[in-house]
């Protein structure tokens, strides 16, 4: 049974700018975590990932659903009562407290004796690195350092459930990719079950089991990264993770699609479709092969090089392809294998299983 | 080494000749309008009436009980109503910032009202209700020769003027309260009052302390209020004060009163300035998350937002008290409505509104411009001495009226500054005594301006005082939008310092209300009160007109900080 069981969860905010006089935050939402998984909401600004969160942790009264913890249905239960602890983007450190005390502060709720407290306390604060600091007053901090007392804040509880809200979204590129490596690495050897919300979706892919992909309150595909990234269920999905190219083909068999002349394999293909119907296609960037002679046998379509954007480990280029349009192109190994330049003339060559229908 | 560094400063100041001596023209004006007038009350103290040096005034202090009383009951009063003032406003406050109960706006309006009127106002209305002839105690209760007067008079007041300062003090500081952490307390297993006892009150407490300080100076400040209703049995410092010099004539004694009155309000200004201020959490940080809180329990929502309605009744029963006051023959005996106070209001006090308004009219943009100025010196330049003119510039907050009436009469009786009875002596100690609020809010928006910004305008060519005026002072134009207003419902509604400075020629209408009072003509005050808070109301609605929403309601947050 899932740990954690969210059944057409509803939340609706009443607004004055907006004509219906309401707000649908999130809308008709089902998902099912199971105990000790890492599952991501990801998705643009404004889609309701911090409201389903924080419907979760009790802060925000459903308008209707039902939210189920185990097999106990929690709608109604305090957030005091639940078995969920938060790990706030803003950190939410009390600014009164020392780091020693913030972590101590929900332990120290309960029956507990001072010296299970001080083992408790002090053997999470080992876990992210924080001992020396544990007398240190908050405004004392670094933004990395604020953001562990946070997390050890929240996993002193033992928590069933550990809710995450864009824990990094305040800290700079290097510390991120640091701390959310920490962050799966800490969630992974603990087992808790979590809920992370970010709209990063390098982030989402690097520490997820599965990622949920949300957009205007609603789910738009649930599935472990690799699953999301290689088989979109559609152009907003798509689009919003990773680079992207979108081509039209037509269905020749079960299977098969023509693009121009060309005809490719695809897999899964929805069996709905009938030959002769027209569908669009999805190409990663990384798939193509650029051929620097257009005539070269394995050469399958032609264009000319638009741009050249160097990036160090590859190059991403924009290609103007005859029939097909602007396709942007990534080609690793530029050292190796050299830069092309704007205005050279290329052959693509599209391998097969690189091309997705979308539904 | 220290020399240096002033002769370097100087010179550099030098390179803007024009802003060097504005720099110097403002130093010498607080020099003269606010240091020189409180040296003048110190030595007056230390004077026989003939101008001896003695030890006598304070000695007095060791010997005559009503000055030692004096004393005492100025400090019992100003604490009980720091508490309770408190204790109201913290309890407002956190109703209107936690809980979504309804009317939250007409609430909030009912509050803020006792800071936009003459602060005696309350006064009048206890009289009405709770005097001799009063409604409550003598029409409904039935009680005969109830005596409000004394402690129970003044403290019942002051609570009434003072708890909205705490109110806006206060909800400063809780709404600066992140409310994720009370979130993050409860999610962590807290209580609602666990979390309120742990996290929301721990973390403004800094807060109340202050607001608590704030109470407590303007307490102690507070002329009309005593005045009216201390009664001869409770004296208390600020009106003995007056007493001493108006009724006595014994300006020494006076001039002692008020150094005396002085002290408690310095320490508590510097405590709270120097000390406390910098204590303050301002927990904001990250996106705001706009959530009602779950702090407050069913329970706890309904007993808050029924003492909270009925301190709100209490003030709307005061002001329509007032209201009804002015309409009404002769209260307690004669119900009949009637015009007839306003109609005497406006034959022998047209003039004085007419005096009201120039003064208000004159000291109010002047204040906001130096409000601005000096801000922008303090915060943009460096100069030997900036320190002390910030100091001096904002000591203004914590010197009670009367102290700085008396000090006027004392600094320009003679030539070359001879001011007493003219319009230019109201209109100075206006300016310099509600700078600091345009200079509190000028200062806090400049500090947050990037210099860059203005050191742009200098790199394109515009000289020190361009920049202040094209780029500057459009930045912050809020502020100073605030300090107007502050400054202009001050110089309507204040009286501890304009009593002593109104003369024949000029008078003022709080002042017209006190007399009307000491006359017993309660009718006719409370019609001078009802066309004051009108003046009032039209004003600020204009001056708010002027600028955007936000700005207004700062305005009115800043206009308790005096
Ligand atoms: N208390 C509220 N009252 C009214 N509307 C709200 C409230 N909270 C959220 N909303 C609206 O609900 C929608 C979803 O908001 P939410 O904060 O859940 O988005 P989000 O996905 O977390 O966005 P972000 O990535 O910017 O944090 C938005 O349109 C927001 O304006
Ligand atoms: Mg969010």
């Amino acid at each position: 049974m899932a740990e954690l069981r969210l059944v057409d969860l509803v939340k609706e905010f009443q607004s004055f700018d907006s004509p219906e006089g309401k707000v649908v935050a999130v809308d008709h939402v089902n998902l099912e975590v199971e105990r000790g998984e890492l599952v991501t909401l990801l998705g643009p600004s404004g889609c309701g990932k911090t409201t389903l969160l924080r419907m979760i942790a009790g802060f925000e009264d459903p308008t209707s659903g039902d939210i189920f913890l185990g097999d106990r249905r929690i709608n109604d239960l305090a957030p005091n009562k639940r078995d969920a602890a938060m790990v706030f983007q803003s950190y939410a450190i009390f600014p009164h407290l020392n780091v020693f005390e913030n972590v101590a502060f929900g332990l120290r709720l309960q029956n507990l004796t001072e010296a299970q407290v001080q083992e408790r306390v002090n053997r999470v604060l080992e876990l992210v690195g924080l001992t020396e600091l544990a007398r240190r007053s908050p405004d004392q901090l670094s933004g990395g350092q604020q953001q562990r007392v946070a997390l050890a804040r929240a996993i002193v509880m033992e928590p069933r459930l550990l809710l995450f809200d864009e824990p990094l979204s305040n800290l700079d590129a290097k510390l991120r990719e640091q701390m959310r490596i920490e962050i799966r690495q800490l969630q992974q050897r603990l087992g808790i079950t979590s809920v992370y919300v970010t709209h990063d979706q390098a982030e989402a892919m690097s520490i997820s089991d599965r990622i949920v992909v949300m957009n205007h309150g609603r789910i738009e595909q649930v599935g472990p990264p690799l699953a999301l990234y290689a088989r979109p269920r559609n152009r907003f999905v798509a689009a919003f993770i990773g680079d992207v190219n979108f081509i039209s083909g037509e269905v020749v068999a079960p299977g098969r699609v023509r693009v121009l002349t060309e005809t490719f394999p695809v897999a899964d293909m929805p069996e709905s479709l009938r030959p002769g119907q027209q569908v669009t296609l999805t190409l990663r960037p990384e798939s193509v092969e650029l051929l620097s002679d257009p005539r070269s046998p394995q050469s399958q379509f032609s264009g000319e090089v638009r741009r050249v954007t160097f990036l160090g480990g590859m190059v991403e280029y924009e290609v103007q392809a005859e029939g097909l349009g602007s396709l942007v192109v990534h080609a690793s190994n530029p050292i190796l294998r050299g830069v092309l330049r704007r205005g050279d003339h290329v052959g693509l060559h599209i391998p097969p299983a690189a091309l997705h229908v979308l539904p | 080494m220290r020399l240096k560094r002033m002769k370097r400063e100087l010179e550099i100041l030098w390179q803007d000749p024009l802003l060097a001596l504005l720099v110097g023209a403002i130093t010498i004006s607080l020099l003269i309008f606010v240091v020189y007038p409180l040296i003048a009350v110190f030595i007056k103290g230390f004077q026989t009436q003939d101008g001896q040096f003695t030890l006598e005034n304070y000695r007095r202090f060791a010997t005559f009980r009503y000055l030692q009383n004096a004393l005492r009951n100025s400090l019992l009063v100003g604490l009980a109503t720091g508490v309770v003032g408190v204790l109201l406003g913290y309890l407002a406050a956190f109703t209107l910032t936690r809980t979504d109960v309804p009317g939250k706006q007409l609430l909030h309006i009912l509050l803020i009202l006792p800071i936009i009127s003459p602060p005696f106002v309350s006064a009048i209305a206890i009289l009405l209700l709770f005097g001799f002839n009063g409604l409550i105690t003598q029409k409904i209760l039935g009680l005969q020769g109830f005596n409000i007067y004394g402690f129970k008079g003044v403290f019942l007041s002051q609570v009434f003027t003072f708890a909205p300062v705490g109110y806006l003090t206060l909800r400063g500081v809780l709404e600066s309260l992140n409310p994720t952490l009370e979130d993050a307390a409860m999610n962590v297993g807290a209580s609602r009052w666990q979390t309120f006892r742990r996290v929301t009150f721990p973390l403004s407490l800094p807060g109340i302390a202050s607001a608590f300080l704030v109470i407590f100076i303007e307490s102690l400040a507070d002329f009309g209020n005593p005045l009216v209703l201390a009664g001869s049995r409770f004296p208390m410092l600020a009106p003995q004060a007056y007493l001493e010099i108006t009724g006595s004539f014994n300006l020494p004694l006076g001039a002692a009163l008020a150094v005396v009155l002085l002290i408690p309000s310095l320490t508590a200004f510097v405590i709270q300035r120097y000390y406390l201020q910098k204590r303050q959490y301002t927990t904001v940080t990250g996106k705001p998350t706009l959530s009602a809180s779950k702090i407050v329990s069913p329970g706890a929502r309904v007993g808050l937002y029924a003492l909270l309605t009925g301190f709100a009744l209490l003030i709307l029963l005061f002001y329509g008290t007032i209201l009804v006051g002015a309409f009404t023959a002769v209260w307690g005996h004669d119900n009949t409505l009637t015009l007839d106070h306003f109609r005497y209001a406006f034959s022998v006090g047209f003039d004085t509104i007419k005096d009201t308004l120039i003064v208000a009219i004159l000291s109010t943009p002047i204040s906001g411009f130096l409000g601005m100025l000096i801000a922008f010196m303090v915060v943009r330049l460096t100069f030997p001495g900036k320190g002390a003119v910030e100091f001096m510039s904002i000591l203004n907050f914590a010197v009670p009226g009367t102290v700085v009436g008396i000090g006027y009469i004392l600094a320009f009786n003679r030539p070359p500054l001879l001011l007493v009875g003219t319009l230019s002596i109201l209109v100075l100690n206006f300016v310099f005594r509600y700078v600091p609020v345009g200079i509190q809010s000028g200062i806090a928006v400049l500090r947050q301006i990037d210099p860059s910004i203005e050191e742009a305008a200098r790199n394109l060519g515009a000289d020190g005082i361009t920049t202040f005026r094209k780029v500057t002072l459009p930045l912050i134009a809020p502020a100073f939008f605030s300090g107007l207003v502050f400054a202009f419902v001050r110089a309507m509604t204040a009286i501890s310092a304009a009593i002593f400075l109104v003369s024949a020629q000029w008078n003022l209408l709080t002042v017209q209300i006190l007399n009307q009072v000491g006359s017993g003509r309660l009718g006719v005050a409370a019609a001078f009160s009802v066309i004051l808070v009108a003046i009032v109301i039209v004003a600020v609605g204009v001056i708010s007109r002027l600028v955007p929403r936000q700005v207004a309601r700062i305005e009115i947050m800043r206009a308790q900080e005096g």
